[in-house]
């Protein structure tokens, strides 16, 4: 049986990884989910640093892009050019509708651009669509221990 | 057609397999603007407005490039590694839809920077099912890059 993939949420709002949270809870995702709310923070994660020695690594990254420390384009740079990192997916999640954003995060490798939807409903089913993509037909890259 | 306004470049030289494409998408109404490619170099023609499609513009990329790996004369792989190394084209999204279980194969698309590697289901209703999820993903959920930067306005909000 194929293993559940990890997800690991970068996003500075408590709120709005607590609703990603609860989106996800109701679909049918059962794997593990774990969170970082800045830019420093999920670096040192992702790279398995000090008090994250023993971090699961991701199957999926949902990433925020303005967040404190080290903003997600950062982020997304470190991990694209990371060996280890480089080939995990990254989904940029953000509220920011400007044009550089868009193309800056595709230019550095963002697997996509998802807007976050500031209604509920919408939240609720843009987080399922992305859960159903992701973890249903795609097929995603060896995870690299 | 109007190849300005392609939403979907399909690159399969099977018949049957872009058939079961264009049905599923056309059942989801997101087949209005998909232009068929019947190999890699047709496909590159298209994307680096070449050959027959030298009145094409880098201004008008497609939403999305919906990419077979096996191929006749430039294989997907050749064709993705092409996009992403231009940085013309490099901010297409591009899907690779295999029927190959290459292992392999996954992580040189994940490498040469595919924005999602699907397997393409054997089965009728499953290969509908994808198409439509994949359709409805890259069509409506996400956003596409903005015309490499030049475009003033990023769209409508979604």
């Amino acid at each position: 049986m194929k293993p559940v993939p990890a997800l690991f949420i970068v996003d500075d709002n408590p709120a709005d990884l607590g609703l990603a949270r609860e989106a996800l809870a109701r679909c049918a995702y059962r794997g593990q989910i774990s969170s970082a709310g800045d830019g420093v923070e999920a670096m040192a994660f992702l790279t398995r640093r000090e008090k994250f020695a023993d971090a699961v690594r991701p199957d999926l990254v949902i990433l925020d892009l303005n967040l404190p420390k080290k903003d997600g384009l950062a982020v997304l740079a470190g991990m694209k050019a990371h060996p280890e990192l480089r080939r995990i997916p990254v989904v940029i999640f953000s509220t920011s509708q400007l044009a550089r954003d868009i193309t800056r995060s595709y230019e550095l490798g963002a697997n996509c651009y998802i807007s976050k939807p500031g209604n509920l409903n919408e939240f609720f089913s843009t987080i399922k669509a992305i859960e159903e993509f992701w973890f249903g037909p795609v097929k995603l890259p060896p995870r690299g221990e | 057609m109007n190849t300005d306004e392609v939403d979907i470049l399909l690159v399969d030289d099977s018949q049957d397999d872009v058939d079961l494409t264009l049905h599923a998408l056309r059942a989801e109404k997101l087949a209005n603007h998909v232009f068929i490619a019947r190999d890699g170099e047709e496909a590159l023609d298209f994307l680096f407005c070449s050959g027959p499609h030298a009145q094409r513009s880098f201004d008008h990329p497609p939403k999305l490039v919906l990419l077979d790996l096996k191929m006749p004369k430039v294989d997907g792989l050749q064709v993705l590694k092409q996009i992403k190394a231009d940085p013309r084209t490099r901010t297409i999204p591009v899907v690779l839809m295999t029927s190959s279980r290459e292992e392999r194969d996954m992580a040189s698309g994940y490498d040469l920077g595919v924005n999602s590697y699907i397997q393409k289901p054997v089965d009728f209703s499953e290969f509908r099912k994808v198409v439509k999820l994949l359709g409805l993903y890259w069509l409506v959920t996400n956003r596409p890059p903005v015309n490499n930067g030049k475009s003033q306005t990023a769209g409508q909000g979604s």
